[in-house]
């Protein structure tokens, strides 16, 4: 019985090192995650596009843009788009502006995620600039104006005739909320 | 370790304590089966008491009984339940009972733990409940908890992501002692190869657990560090990505439900050959089938997620990969239909659940393989028709088999007959309801009812009707069940032999019935 119970001690802790091992790799999906997303160029929303290659204006053609701002339920902020929405060529380089005011007494930092409708627009919606591409962090009261420099490619499908740019504006706790 | 813990007072296996104490200290695999078993029972009839919320609701369109929130809270916390309060616990429970008498062994190889994984269960199962009564009440994000829903939401959240960490560690506590066991204290003679197919799908599903609970519980940290300690794993403010929890998730989800099915393959598997009085047709290539299931289990999580915007190459690759998945399950089928070919057979309860799982789970097979197809799947997913899969699969599947094990083994564990009349109207009544429950989904699915609301437009009235009705006459038919066992505990209905049927084989029919509190401490020799 003793060679049993050292048996299944062996046996015990090994299979506890494949369970934290296990859990471990839990978290190295991760980091793996963001590599595969990374090298595939999914998921790149936040990084400036490169300008298209073919810059060529669709004079032919027109789309309307619809612009939509959206806070995340608890930032003290006011978020809007200057122009509701914007008649223009594909190809066109454009710029627009959104407007943000901090409404409470402390500094916030935010970050402004976009998405599109359609879902597959948003591969032929190329941003140049945007204040996404970084965290916003406005002092209490404080008010700024923000641009988005984008074009549309030409080979938007041709049953797509409008396309709605859409931001949501998170806080990011734990940054300028505490340490002011 | 074991030993450490031995002497804190109630160690010695010939005084053991009675009444509650028994049943609090006890380190005997019989005991600690039978509280598995009982304690999934009673998971088992609070998360159908939330289900028949939710079909009350689902009664007729509009909203009558609940605010959405709150039916929110009954789906999520009905799967959550379910998932891990009945099906888990109720095959641990049937693992505890008979893996040592299975195979000549004398209890589980690390009794001590194998009593704190049961009671862990009891204390994961009150933080769920009890997460019903706090502010915002329980999680209402699904079962699969999908951030950035389950990032967002209150204290009833935390609540359940402490059960998911406390009932994972019992089953991996759990899963080691199977394992252990198996391999280490298999009596002389009982080679791998020659151990009953429960103990092998036992044997597979255990290293599944290791290997997945531990994700989960990766998974649900993460949650909770987004939720108070300011990471961002999901939070896509912070540079991480909802998406990513999908996908921790599912790496867990799928195998687990495997785990939910394969010992429920391996009851079937003991329970068809018997009565069948033949030989299981196939034992390698079922043993060989189980494990390649269990390998690709592991590279098809990406099913459950077609419609997240993957690259067209993943989506191919993983409907390929499930599809493949099809091919060992159908070997599976074929083998026991094999084993009943020209078998002498009878329809005692426990065949009569095993044939109905047989033909009831095929049918969720194939509505699975309906929704492995990319194409398909983007027109299904969260519709009724993945819930009409899934409940094919895990009610007919796993649930059935748990039907079967149970009648199977009671005359045995009890030493009493259940009564076979009311057995019989139990199955039947149970696999009526069921298809009148759940068949209708698959119609409001196709037609494109959505999952998880609590209203539903006017054409979807008559099906849902149906649903709910068929679903009120199944929870009510389950109770003839607990009569059945209560009247074999107390010893009701006539004593059964050692061997119980006539087709049976293998070691724990070679026991007295009810068998003595201990067994096998001389391990008999298997030739
Ligand atoms: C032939 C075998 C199977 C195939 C091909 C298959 C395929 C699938 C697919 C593609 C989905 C995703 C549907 C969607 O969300 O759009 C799914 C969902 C599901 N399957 Fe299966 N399945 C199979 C067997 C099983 C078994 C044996 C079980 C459990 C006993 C199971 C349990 C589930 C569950 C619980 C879900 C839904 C999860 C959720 O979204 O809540 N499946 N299955
Ligand atoms: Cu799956």
């Amino acid at each position: 019985m003793v060679s049993h119970a050292q048996a299944n001690q062996q046996t015990l802790v090994k299979l506890l090192v494949v369970a934290c091992a296990m859990f471990g790799f839990g978290f190295a999906m991760v980091p793996f995650y963001r590599v595969l997303c990374d090298a595939l160029g999914l998921n790149s929303v936040l990084k400036p596009d490169l300008p298209p290659v073919n810059t060529q204006v669709d004079t032919g053609r027109f789309l309307t843009i619809e612009f939509d701002a959206n806070l995340r339920s608890n930032l003290p902020w006011t978020f809007t788009p200057v122009e509701k929405s914007v008649r223009i060529h594909p190809g066109a380089l454009t710029q627009v502006t959104f407007e943000v005011r901090n409404r409470s007494d402390r500094r916030v930092t935010g970050q402004a995620i976009p998405s599109f409708g359609p879902q597959l627009a948003g591969r032929y919606f190329k941003k140049l600039d945007c204040f996404c591409f970084t965290q916003q962090t406005l002092a209490p009261g404080e008010a700024r104006r923000m641009p988005v420099v984008f074009v549309v490619e030409p080979g938007l499908p041709q049953d797509v005739n409008t396309v709605t740019l859409s931001y949501t504006f998170f806080e990011v706790e734990g940054k300028a909320g505490k340490d002011s | 370790m074991e030993a450490a813990h031995a002497h804190h007072g109630h160690g010695d296996h010939a005084h053991h304590p009675y009444g509650i104490m028994r049943w609090i200290t006890t380190t005997n695999h019989k005991d600690i089966g039978t509280l598995y078993l009982v304690f999934s029972l009673t998971m088992f009839f609070i998360g159908g008491l939330l289900a028949m919320g939710i079909r009350l609701e689902l009664l007729e369109p509009g909203m009558q009984f609940w605010r959405p929130e709150f039916f929110n809270q009954l789906t999520s916390m009905h799967g959550l339940i379910m998932v891990f309060g009945a099906i888990m616990p109720a095959f641990v429970g049937f693992a505890n009972w008979q893996v040592p008498m299975m195979i000549g062994a004398p209890d589980m190889a690390f009794a001590r733990m194998n009593n704190w994984s049961f009671w862990l269960l009891p204390v994961g199962a009150t933080l769920l409940v009890a997460s019903f009564f706090v502010p915002g009440g329980a999680t209402a994000a699904g079962w699969t908890i999908y951030a950035p829903l389950s990032t967002q939401m209150g204290p009833g959240m935390d609540l359940a992501i402490f059960a998911l960490h406390i009932m994972g560690a019992s089953s991996i506590m759990g899963s080691i002692n199977i394992i252990t066991t198996i391999l280490n204290m298999r009596a002389p003679g009982m080679t791998l190869m020659k151990m009953p197919l429960f103990v092998w799908t036992w044997l597979i599903t255990a290293y599944l657990l290791i290997a997945v609970m531990p994700v989960l519980a990766g998974a649900v940290t993460m949650l909770l560090t987004d939720r108070h300690f300011g990471t961002n794993f999901f939070n896509a403010a912070g540079g991480g990505d909802p998406v990513l929890f999908q996908h921790v998730f599912w790496f867990f989800g799928h195998p687990e439900v495997y785990i939910m099915i394969l010992p429920g393959f391996g009851i079937v598997s003991q329970v068809v050959p018997t009565f069948s009085r033949k030989p299981l047709f196939g034992y390698s290539s079922m043993v060989y089938a189980t494990a390649s299931i269990a390998i690709l289990s592991f590279i098809v999580w990406a099913h459950h997620m077609f419609t997240v915007g993957m690259p067209a190459v993943a989506q191919l690759f993983f409907m390929y990969a499930t599809m493949l998945i099809a091919v060992p399950t159908g070997v599976k089928v074929f083998n026991w239909i094999a084993t009943m070919w020209k078998g002498s057979l009878t329809f005692e309860t426990p065949m009569l659940f095993a044939c109905g799982f047989i033909f009831v789970f095929s049918m969720g097979g194939f509505t699975g393989l309906v929704l492995a197809i990319t194409p398909v799947d983007i027109q299904l997913q969260d519709t009724y028709y993945v819930v009409a899969h899934f409940h094919y699969v895990l009610v007919a599947g796993s649930l059935f088999a748990l039907f079967a094990g149970v009648y199977f083994w009671i005359p045995k564990w009890t030493g009493h007959m259940y009564d076979e009349l009311l057995g019989k109207w139990h199955f039947w009544l149970s696999m009526i309801f069921f298809n009148i429950t759940f068949f209708p989904m698959h119609f409001t699915g196709l037609a494109g009812l959505p999952r998880r609301v609590p209203d539903y437009n006017m054409q979807f009235a008559d099906f849902n009707f149906i649903s709910s009705i068929g679903s009120f006459g199944f929870g009510l038919s389950q109770l003839i069940l607990v009569y059945v066992v209560v009247k074999c505990i107390r010893g009701a209905g006539e004593k059964v032999s050692d061997k119980v049927w006539e087709g049976a084989h293998g070691l724990e029919w070679t026991l007295p019935s009810p068998p003595p509190y201990h067994t096998f401490e001389t391990p008999p020799v298997v030739k």
